[in-house]
């Protein structure tokens, strides 16, 4: 299936597609209004880029400093190539521990290597204790959005959910007390966690500390309860210094959600006293990523889900509909490199309107990026070939006047002449939801030519 | 001054009084215009359908088309943009950079280079201004409601002088309209969505007319609002309006 596909099942429901849209939107509009207190915005997004594309450049010097600043500090940093590697170290920790009994706050890592199924089929329990996370762990489905994973569900189908996962009454759909069935719930397996895994944000190659943002504060109740806390990131999340920090902490959640902070920025320098602390830094194809001159920048993302919430295409198909760990304008960047051939419809999910760009607080340019995946993939996608043949006839109409004003005739006067029940029949995909354009009797230089003499 | 006017193949062939309405304007103007009969695309549906060889020839193909023009105008921001963002990465900049510098949307070019008198004929309806994406977020003619680089909006200029014009106020000013080229047809259930969404914000605002720098937007909310028996909308190019019942 394509992302046209899943994106057209997502429309059939109207009312929650238009709902989606709505949430989304006024979450945009929060975020313009943040960014445009600070007046400093647009210098502190070029700042940002500054600086991440200096890590990138100097990844390997500050990925050595890193470690042996964490090192310095007593937590122990492991390596991991890829997903399975990553899986097995986290596996391994835990087992040298005995713990059997994990909790998690949020972690787009670990969803990209499949962590919790890894864990699960090994016989740990692993609890999502990020509240959107929780939910869409109860109904077994992934994150519809990096930063509001359950923002696809209403809050009734979240209270059936509870009702039969949690025991809260049956038909409470209020937000407040649905929180709170949730919190009782959690609150248990956090006293009874033998381990707390976290992402990370940000990690600093000076100090050789973590940073860890969330609005529920689950990350450092999930690290203070238990002696072991594995913290897994990806190695493009290095800033050089401390310094640094602000500019990305003033950035990320104006950007997410229009707030100024998030709620909770926990600081790990180290393991806290009696416990503690590994960091799993994983590659999952990052190297080979960065090594792509043009696709690069996609590296520098953090994460913040403006992309997501911005896009027209997403607001109205929802963020299962790329079929990816991370949809949405960077999803469908970052996706088609880890593989191509799954995600190859991906980049055609988007109108090109360039509004990712604009809210992006790294400033990628997302949509040159998608532009250029289109060439790279056509290789890859379903009906590839077709559309080279396309491309190649229609280089060959518009290099040749005479062609292209022929051609433009006979579909003028098949348009006029034919039913349009032939024309708009099931295979053309522009008469699906649209008329027929109009098909005047002369074009422009025909009429030119004809004024001219 | 020798303008080279560039009627992009989609106002060639589907929409010829746009073409003549754009003619029109810059004929009053007072400059020289020429239609090189060798042109024919820009190269961006190629482009946006993957196909960077072949978009590479046709840029290469508008260089040498309208060479030896002093500027080059066109209804259309949508294949402006193309040549001024995008002909870098097909041509390389040295090639490229002299074609983006005298490459004008046509409001742009009247309202900013020629500063042309605001048209003052009466066009008294309440007009819903479609902000092209290409227009706005690539050429920066206007404010994009999540800031970045901002500019005059010469389409908003231009159009204020009318007579009893009332241009509306949208509650998603520069929303896309999914019109995108190739994403009208690869998504075109996402694309109508789109656009229908827009037609409803012009119509929450009481719009009479919508109109736009960007002729391929309007085709497709036409071909939307046909289809769904809005008929009462009427969808015009700016060039159109601005150039009144003379033409």
């Amino acid at each position: 299936m394509t992302h046209a596909e899943r994106a057209a099942g997502f429309l059939r429901d109207a009312e929650r597609a238009r709902w989606h849209d709505g949430s989304l939107w006024s979450l945009r509009e929060k975020r313009d209004r943040a960014a445009a207190a600070v007046p400093d915005w647009e210098a502190l997004r070029e700042a940002a880029a500054r600086i991440k594309r200096h890590v990138l450049a100097e990844l390997p010097a500050y990925l050595t400093r890193f470690e042996e600043r964490a090192q310095a500090r007593g937590a122990v940093v492991h390596w991991a190539r890829d997903a399975a590697e990553h899986n097995e170290i986290v596996e391994g920790l835990l087992r040298e521990a005995g713990a059997r009994r994990v909790v998690k706050s949020k972690s787009m890592l670990t969803e990209e290597c499949g962590l919790n199924p890894h864990l699960e089929a090994r016989g740990i329990e692993i609890v999502d204790t990020d509240l959107g996370e929780r939910i869409v762990q109860l109904r077994h489905e992934r994150p519809s959005h990096i930063v509001m994973p359950a923002i696809h569900l209403r809050r009734q189908e979240i209270g059936a959910l509870f009702h039969a996962e949690l025991g809260s009454p049956e038909g409470e759909s209020d937000p407040t007390a649905l929180t709170l069935a949730a919190r009782r719930d959690l609150r248990a397996r956090f006293l009874g966690a033998q381990a707390g895994i976290t992402g990370v944000n940000f990690a600093i190659a000076e100090t050789g500390g973590i940073v860890v943002c969330t609005n529920e504060g689950n990350a450092d109740l999930g690290t203070v309860l238990p002696p072991l806390h594995i913290a897994c990131m990806g190695i493009e999340k290095l800033i050089p210094r401390a310094a640094d920090l602000p500019v990305f902490l003033r950035l990320l959640a104006r950007s997410a959600t229009g707030q100024a902070q998030t709620a909770y920025t926990a600081h790990f320098h180290g393991p806290r006293a009696g416990g503690a602390l590994h960091i799993v830094l994983v590659d999952n194809g990052r190297s080979r990523l960065r090594a792509r001159g043009e696709f690069a920048d996609a590296l520098t993302c953090i994460r913040c889900g403006a992309c997501m919430n911005t896009c027209p295409v997403f607001r109205r198909s929802g963020g299962h509909s790329y079929e990816a760990v991370i949809p949405g304008p960077i999803g469908s960047v970052l996706e088609p490199a880890r593989a191509p051939a799954a995600h190859a419809s991906l980049p055609y999910a988007c109108s090109l309107c360039g509004s990712c760009r604009d809210v992006c607080p790294l400033r990628i340019d997302l949509p040159r990026q998608l532009l250029a995946w289109r060439s790279e993939l056509a290789a890859h996608e379903s009906g590839g070939a077709l559309r080279r043949a396309g491309l190649r006839a229609a280089r060959f109409a518009f290099e040749r006047p005479r062609v292209y004003a022929a051609l433009g005739a006979l579909a003028r006067w098949a348009g006029r002449v034919l039913p349009e029940r032939w024309l708009g029949g099931r295979w053309n995909p522009w008469t699906r939801g649209r008329a027929l354009p109009p098909t005047p009797p002369k074009s422009f230089r025909a009429l030119y030519a004809r004024r001219q003499k | 001054m020798r303008i080279g006017l560039f009627v992009p193949c989609h106002v060639d062939q589907l929409w010829p009084e746009v073409g003549f309405a754009a003619l029109a304007l810059l004929e009053r103007a007072g400059v020289e215009v020429g239609f090189p009969a060798a042109q024919t695309c820009c190269g961006q549906a190629l482009l946006s359908t993957g196909g960077h060889a072949e978009a590479r020839a046709l840029a290469a193909r508008f260089a040498r088309v309208f060479d030896g023009y002093d500027a080059i105008v066109a209804p259309s921001a949508s294949c402006v943009a193309m040549v001024r963002t995008h002909y870098a990465d097909l041509l390389g900049e040295a090639a490229a950079a002299p074609l983006a510098a005298r490459t004008y949307e046509l409001c742009e070019f009247l309202h900013g280079v020629l500063r042309v008198a605001p048209p003052a004929h009466a066009f008294p309806h309440r007009v819903a201004l479609h902000a092209g994406c290409h227009a706005l977020r690539e050429l920066r003619l206007g404010r994009p409601s999540a800031g970045g680089a901002a500019g005059g909006d010469p389409v908003r200029a231009l159009l204020s002088g009318l007579a009893g014009i009332e241009l509306v106020k949208l509650a998603r000013a520069d929303e896309c309209c999914g019109f995108g080229g190739v994403f009208s047809v690869v998504e075109p259930e996402v694309s109508c969505r789109m656009g229908l969404d827009r037609l409803d914000d012009q119509r929450a605002a009481h719009a009479q007319v919508v109109t736009s720098s960007d002729p391929s937007c309007l085709l497709h909310l036409a071909a939307l609002a046909r289809r769904h028996g809005r008929d009462d909308l009427r969808i015009l190019h700016v060039a159109q309006i601005l150039a009144g019942p003379r033409t």
